[in-house]
């Protein structure tokens, strides 16, 4: 059984005669995305602020890693933390190395591993260290900006990162990248995040958990899967919002519905296409060559590449091989049955 | 010790020397006290350093402390807004008692006119740091002191500059009337060519006064652009800014 990375109990938090949290409670699993996501003065923020002693609770315990973070020193506490804020908050009056090296320097690492540690980081974030490590924080674009607001907060590899609106402030696309880029980089990194923001989408996209707030209260907490088959509250049905179906056909994976009979299942994906085997029920894409979709991809990538071609079934492929096939039919029920997705 | 006005009466028998045609009187005056205008100049500039080597740890001090407080921000800018109210002359006058003549009392009352820019600044400055750095800074566990001197005294710095430098334009100034309680400096030479009635005497002390503060003024300007432009502000740039900024960067 694996210990929590953080845990709220019962915990309460009231500025003068303001509550801004009513007595939350819940935790967080290692290696997991945890969203925060409500209205602005839900409380969100302030409970993610409770982790890293940027606030105290008024009443009840917060703990990280096992430990009632009030025993811990408070700076001790914040180096060990990842931190992302939306206005990103670089030093502008340092370069991009300067900055990620914020943490290691305070922590007193030696030179020659805070370069590499560096470089590394930089490197991570798509940011060549040979071409951006002597820039100043002026001369990027927003998206660097905020990478480098990201690579500095991982400086110290942290088991836990906070990370508050961190693409709020981003152009659409230049978001939309960076979650691509922020998840990929999250499986190999495999740090605790707790996110917060005020956009579901953004919230069912990135959260392996999600934590919907009212004011000062988690309405519920669960899965983006069984948060959209199930809304707790009329609220989180408003705040879901419209669409529900197509939101759910994001959130859920090709792999997840696929059915694993069909003829050309098990059969290797280059065979099946250069040997014009091919059945005619088959999707293909513009060009007409025979299309398909990972098992990880969402159900709504796959939904898009049927209905763009002809074709009935849609093969999934994984590590080369067909694994499955998914049709319009399959999406279409998966979408509009309520049905409880257990996930491994 | 006698005032202004019974020194120029008392050397009102020696207008002859005002007669000398305007050209004339200046080359005789060059050429006798040229020596003599550099040392003055050089005893004005070290009167100068040291009130401002005294005046700026003390300033930029009372402007972090004050950052903590308030109330005490608003009770230390005063006090340093009331101080610059008071006459020079009546300063020099408070402090001899304490101090003597000559350069200490001068040099106690510049580091006083000069403590409201450079409080001032260094409060402004301080506070008006990007509220998500400093966010930012403790989030990532920087301590008070840690942030204060990592973030918001280097980002604060262009501002305080600013300030150091309308502390210096101020107290060059008031150090030529320091010559009164025998401080020395270019004073010397305006209370002596009031004395005279040598009229060359006190314009081009003057002008080199007004020179020497203009050429202060430019150094600071400069400097304090090379702050901004590290700092990462966008920023018109004087000429030798742009050059000075190519070698350092």
């Amino acid at each position: 059984m694996s210990q929590h990375a953080i845990e709220f109990e019962n915990v309460r938090k009231s500025y003068g005669d303001t509550l801004a949290l009513d007595g939350i409670s819940f935790s967080v699993e290692p290696g997991t995305t945890t969203v925060l996501v409500g209205p602005s003065g839900c409380g969100k923020t302030t409970t993610m602020k409770l982790v890293n002693r940027l606030e105290d609770p008024t009443d009840g315990t917060v703990k990280f890693e096992g430990q009632d973070v009030q025993e811990v020193d408070k700076i001790d506490l914040r180096r060990s933390i990842g931190y992302v804020i939306q206005d990103i908050g670089l030093f502008d009056h340092m370069t991009v190395a300067e900055n990620v090296a914020t943490v290691p320097r305070l922590l007193d690492w030696d030179e020659e591993r805070i370069d590499e540690r560096v470089d590394e980081l930089l490197e991570l974030m798509d940011l060549p260290p040979a071409q951006y490590r002597e820039d100043y924080p002026r001369e990027l674009s927003g998206g660097q900006r905020q990478r480098v607001g990201v690579a500095r907060a991982l400086a110290a590899d942290p088991d836990v990162m906070l990370m508050d609106e961190p693409f709020g402030a981003l152009d659409p696309i230049t978001r939309d990248n960076l979650q691509d880029e922020f998840l990929e980089i999250q499986e190999q990194i495999n740090t605790t995040i707790l996110f917060v923001t005020h956009d579901i989408d953004e919230a069912l996209k990135m959260g392996d958990k999600i934590a919907i707030y009212d004011v000062g209260e988690v309405v519920q907490y669960d899965t983006p899967e069984n948060i959209l088959e199930n809304p707790a509250t009329e609220f989180v049905e408003d705040f879901i919002g419209q669409n529900r179906g197509l939101k759910k056909l994001q959130v859920l994976e090709v792999g997840h519905i696929m059915s694993t009979d069909g003829r050309i299942v098990g059969q290797s994906w280059a065979d099946v296409r250069s040997t014009g085997s091919v059945p005619a029920e088959v999707a293909t894409d513009e060009s007409g060559t025979p299309a398909h979709v990972a098992a990880d991809q969402s159900t709504e990538t796959a939904l898009s590449k049927l209905v763009e071609s002809d074709g009935s079934k849609l093969p999934v492929v994984e590590n080369g091989s067909v694994v499955g096939t998914v049709s319009v039919d399959q999406i279409n029920d998966a979408s509009s049955e309520p049905k409880e997705i257990v996930y491994e | 010790m006698s005032t202004l006005a019974t020194l120029v009466a008392d050397s009102a028998d020696l207008t002859p020397v005002l007669q000398a045609s305007g050209v004339q009187q200046y080359q005789t005056f060059l050429s006798r006290y040229a020596g003599e205008l550099l040392v003055l100049v050089a005893e004005h500039i070290d009167i100068i350093a040291v009130s401002m080597l005294l005046a700026i740890p003390i300033g930029i001090t009372l402007g972090v402390l004050i950052t903590f407080n308030e109330t005490a921000a608003t009770v230390v800018l005063w006090l340093a807004g009331v101080a610059m109210t008071v006459p020079s002359i009546a300063l020099f006058g408070l402090l001899i008692p304490v101090f003597g003549i000559g350069e200490p009392p001068v040099i106690v009352s510049l580091v006083v006119y000069s403590q409201l820019p450079l409080v001032r600044n260094t409060y402004v400055g301080l506070n008006g740091v990007d509220d998500a750095v400093t966010q930012a800074g403790r989030g990532l566990g920087m301590t008070q002191v840690e942030r204060l001197r990592q973030i918001q005294v280097p980002m604060a710095l262009p501002v305080i500059m600013t300030g150091l430098r309308n502390a210096v334009v101020i107290i060059i100034g008031v150090a030529a009337i320091g010559a009164f309680v025998g401080a020395g400096g270019l004073g010397d030479f305006i209370f002596q060519g009031i004395r005279e009635r040598n009229v060359p005497m006190i314009v081009v002390t003057t002008v080199v006064l007004v020179l020497l503060t203009l050429a202060f003024d430019y150094l600071f300007a400069i400097s304090e652009q090379l702050f901004r432009l590290r700092n990462g502000e966008q920023i018109d740039q004087a000429r030798p800014t742009r050059a000075l900024w190519k070698i350092l960067s």
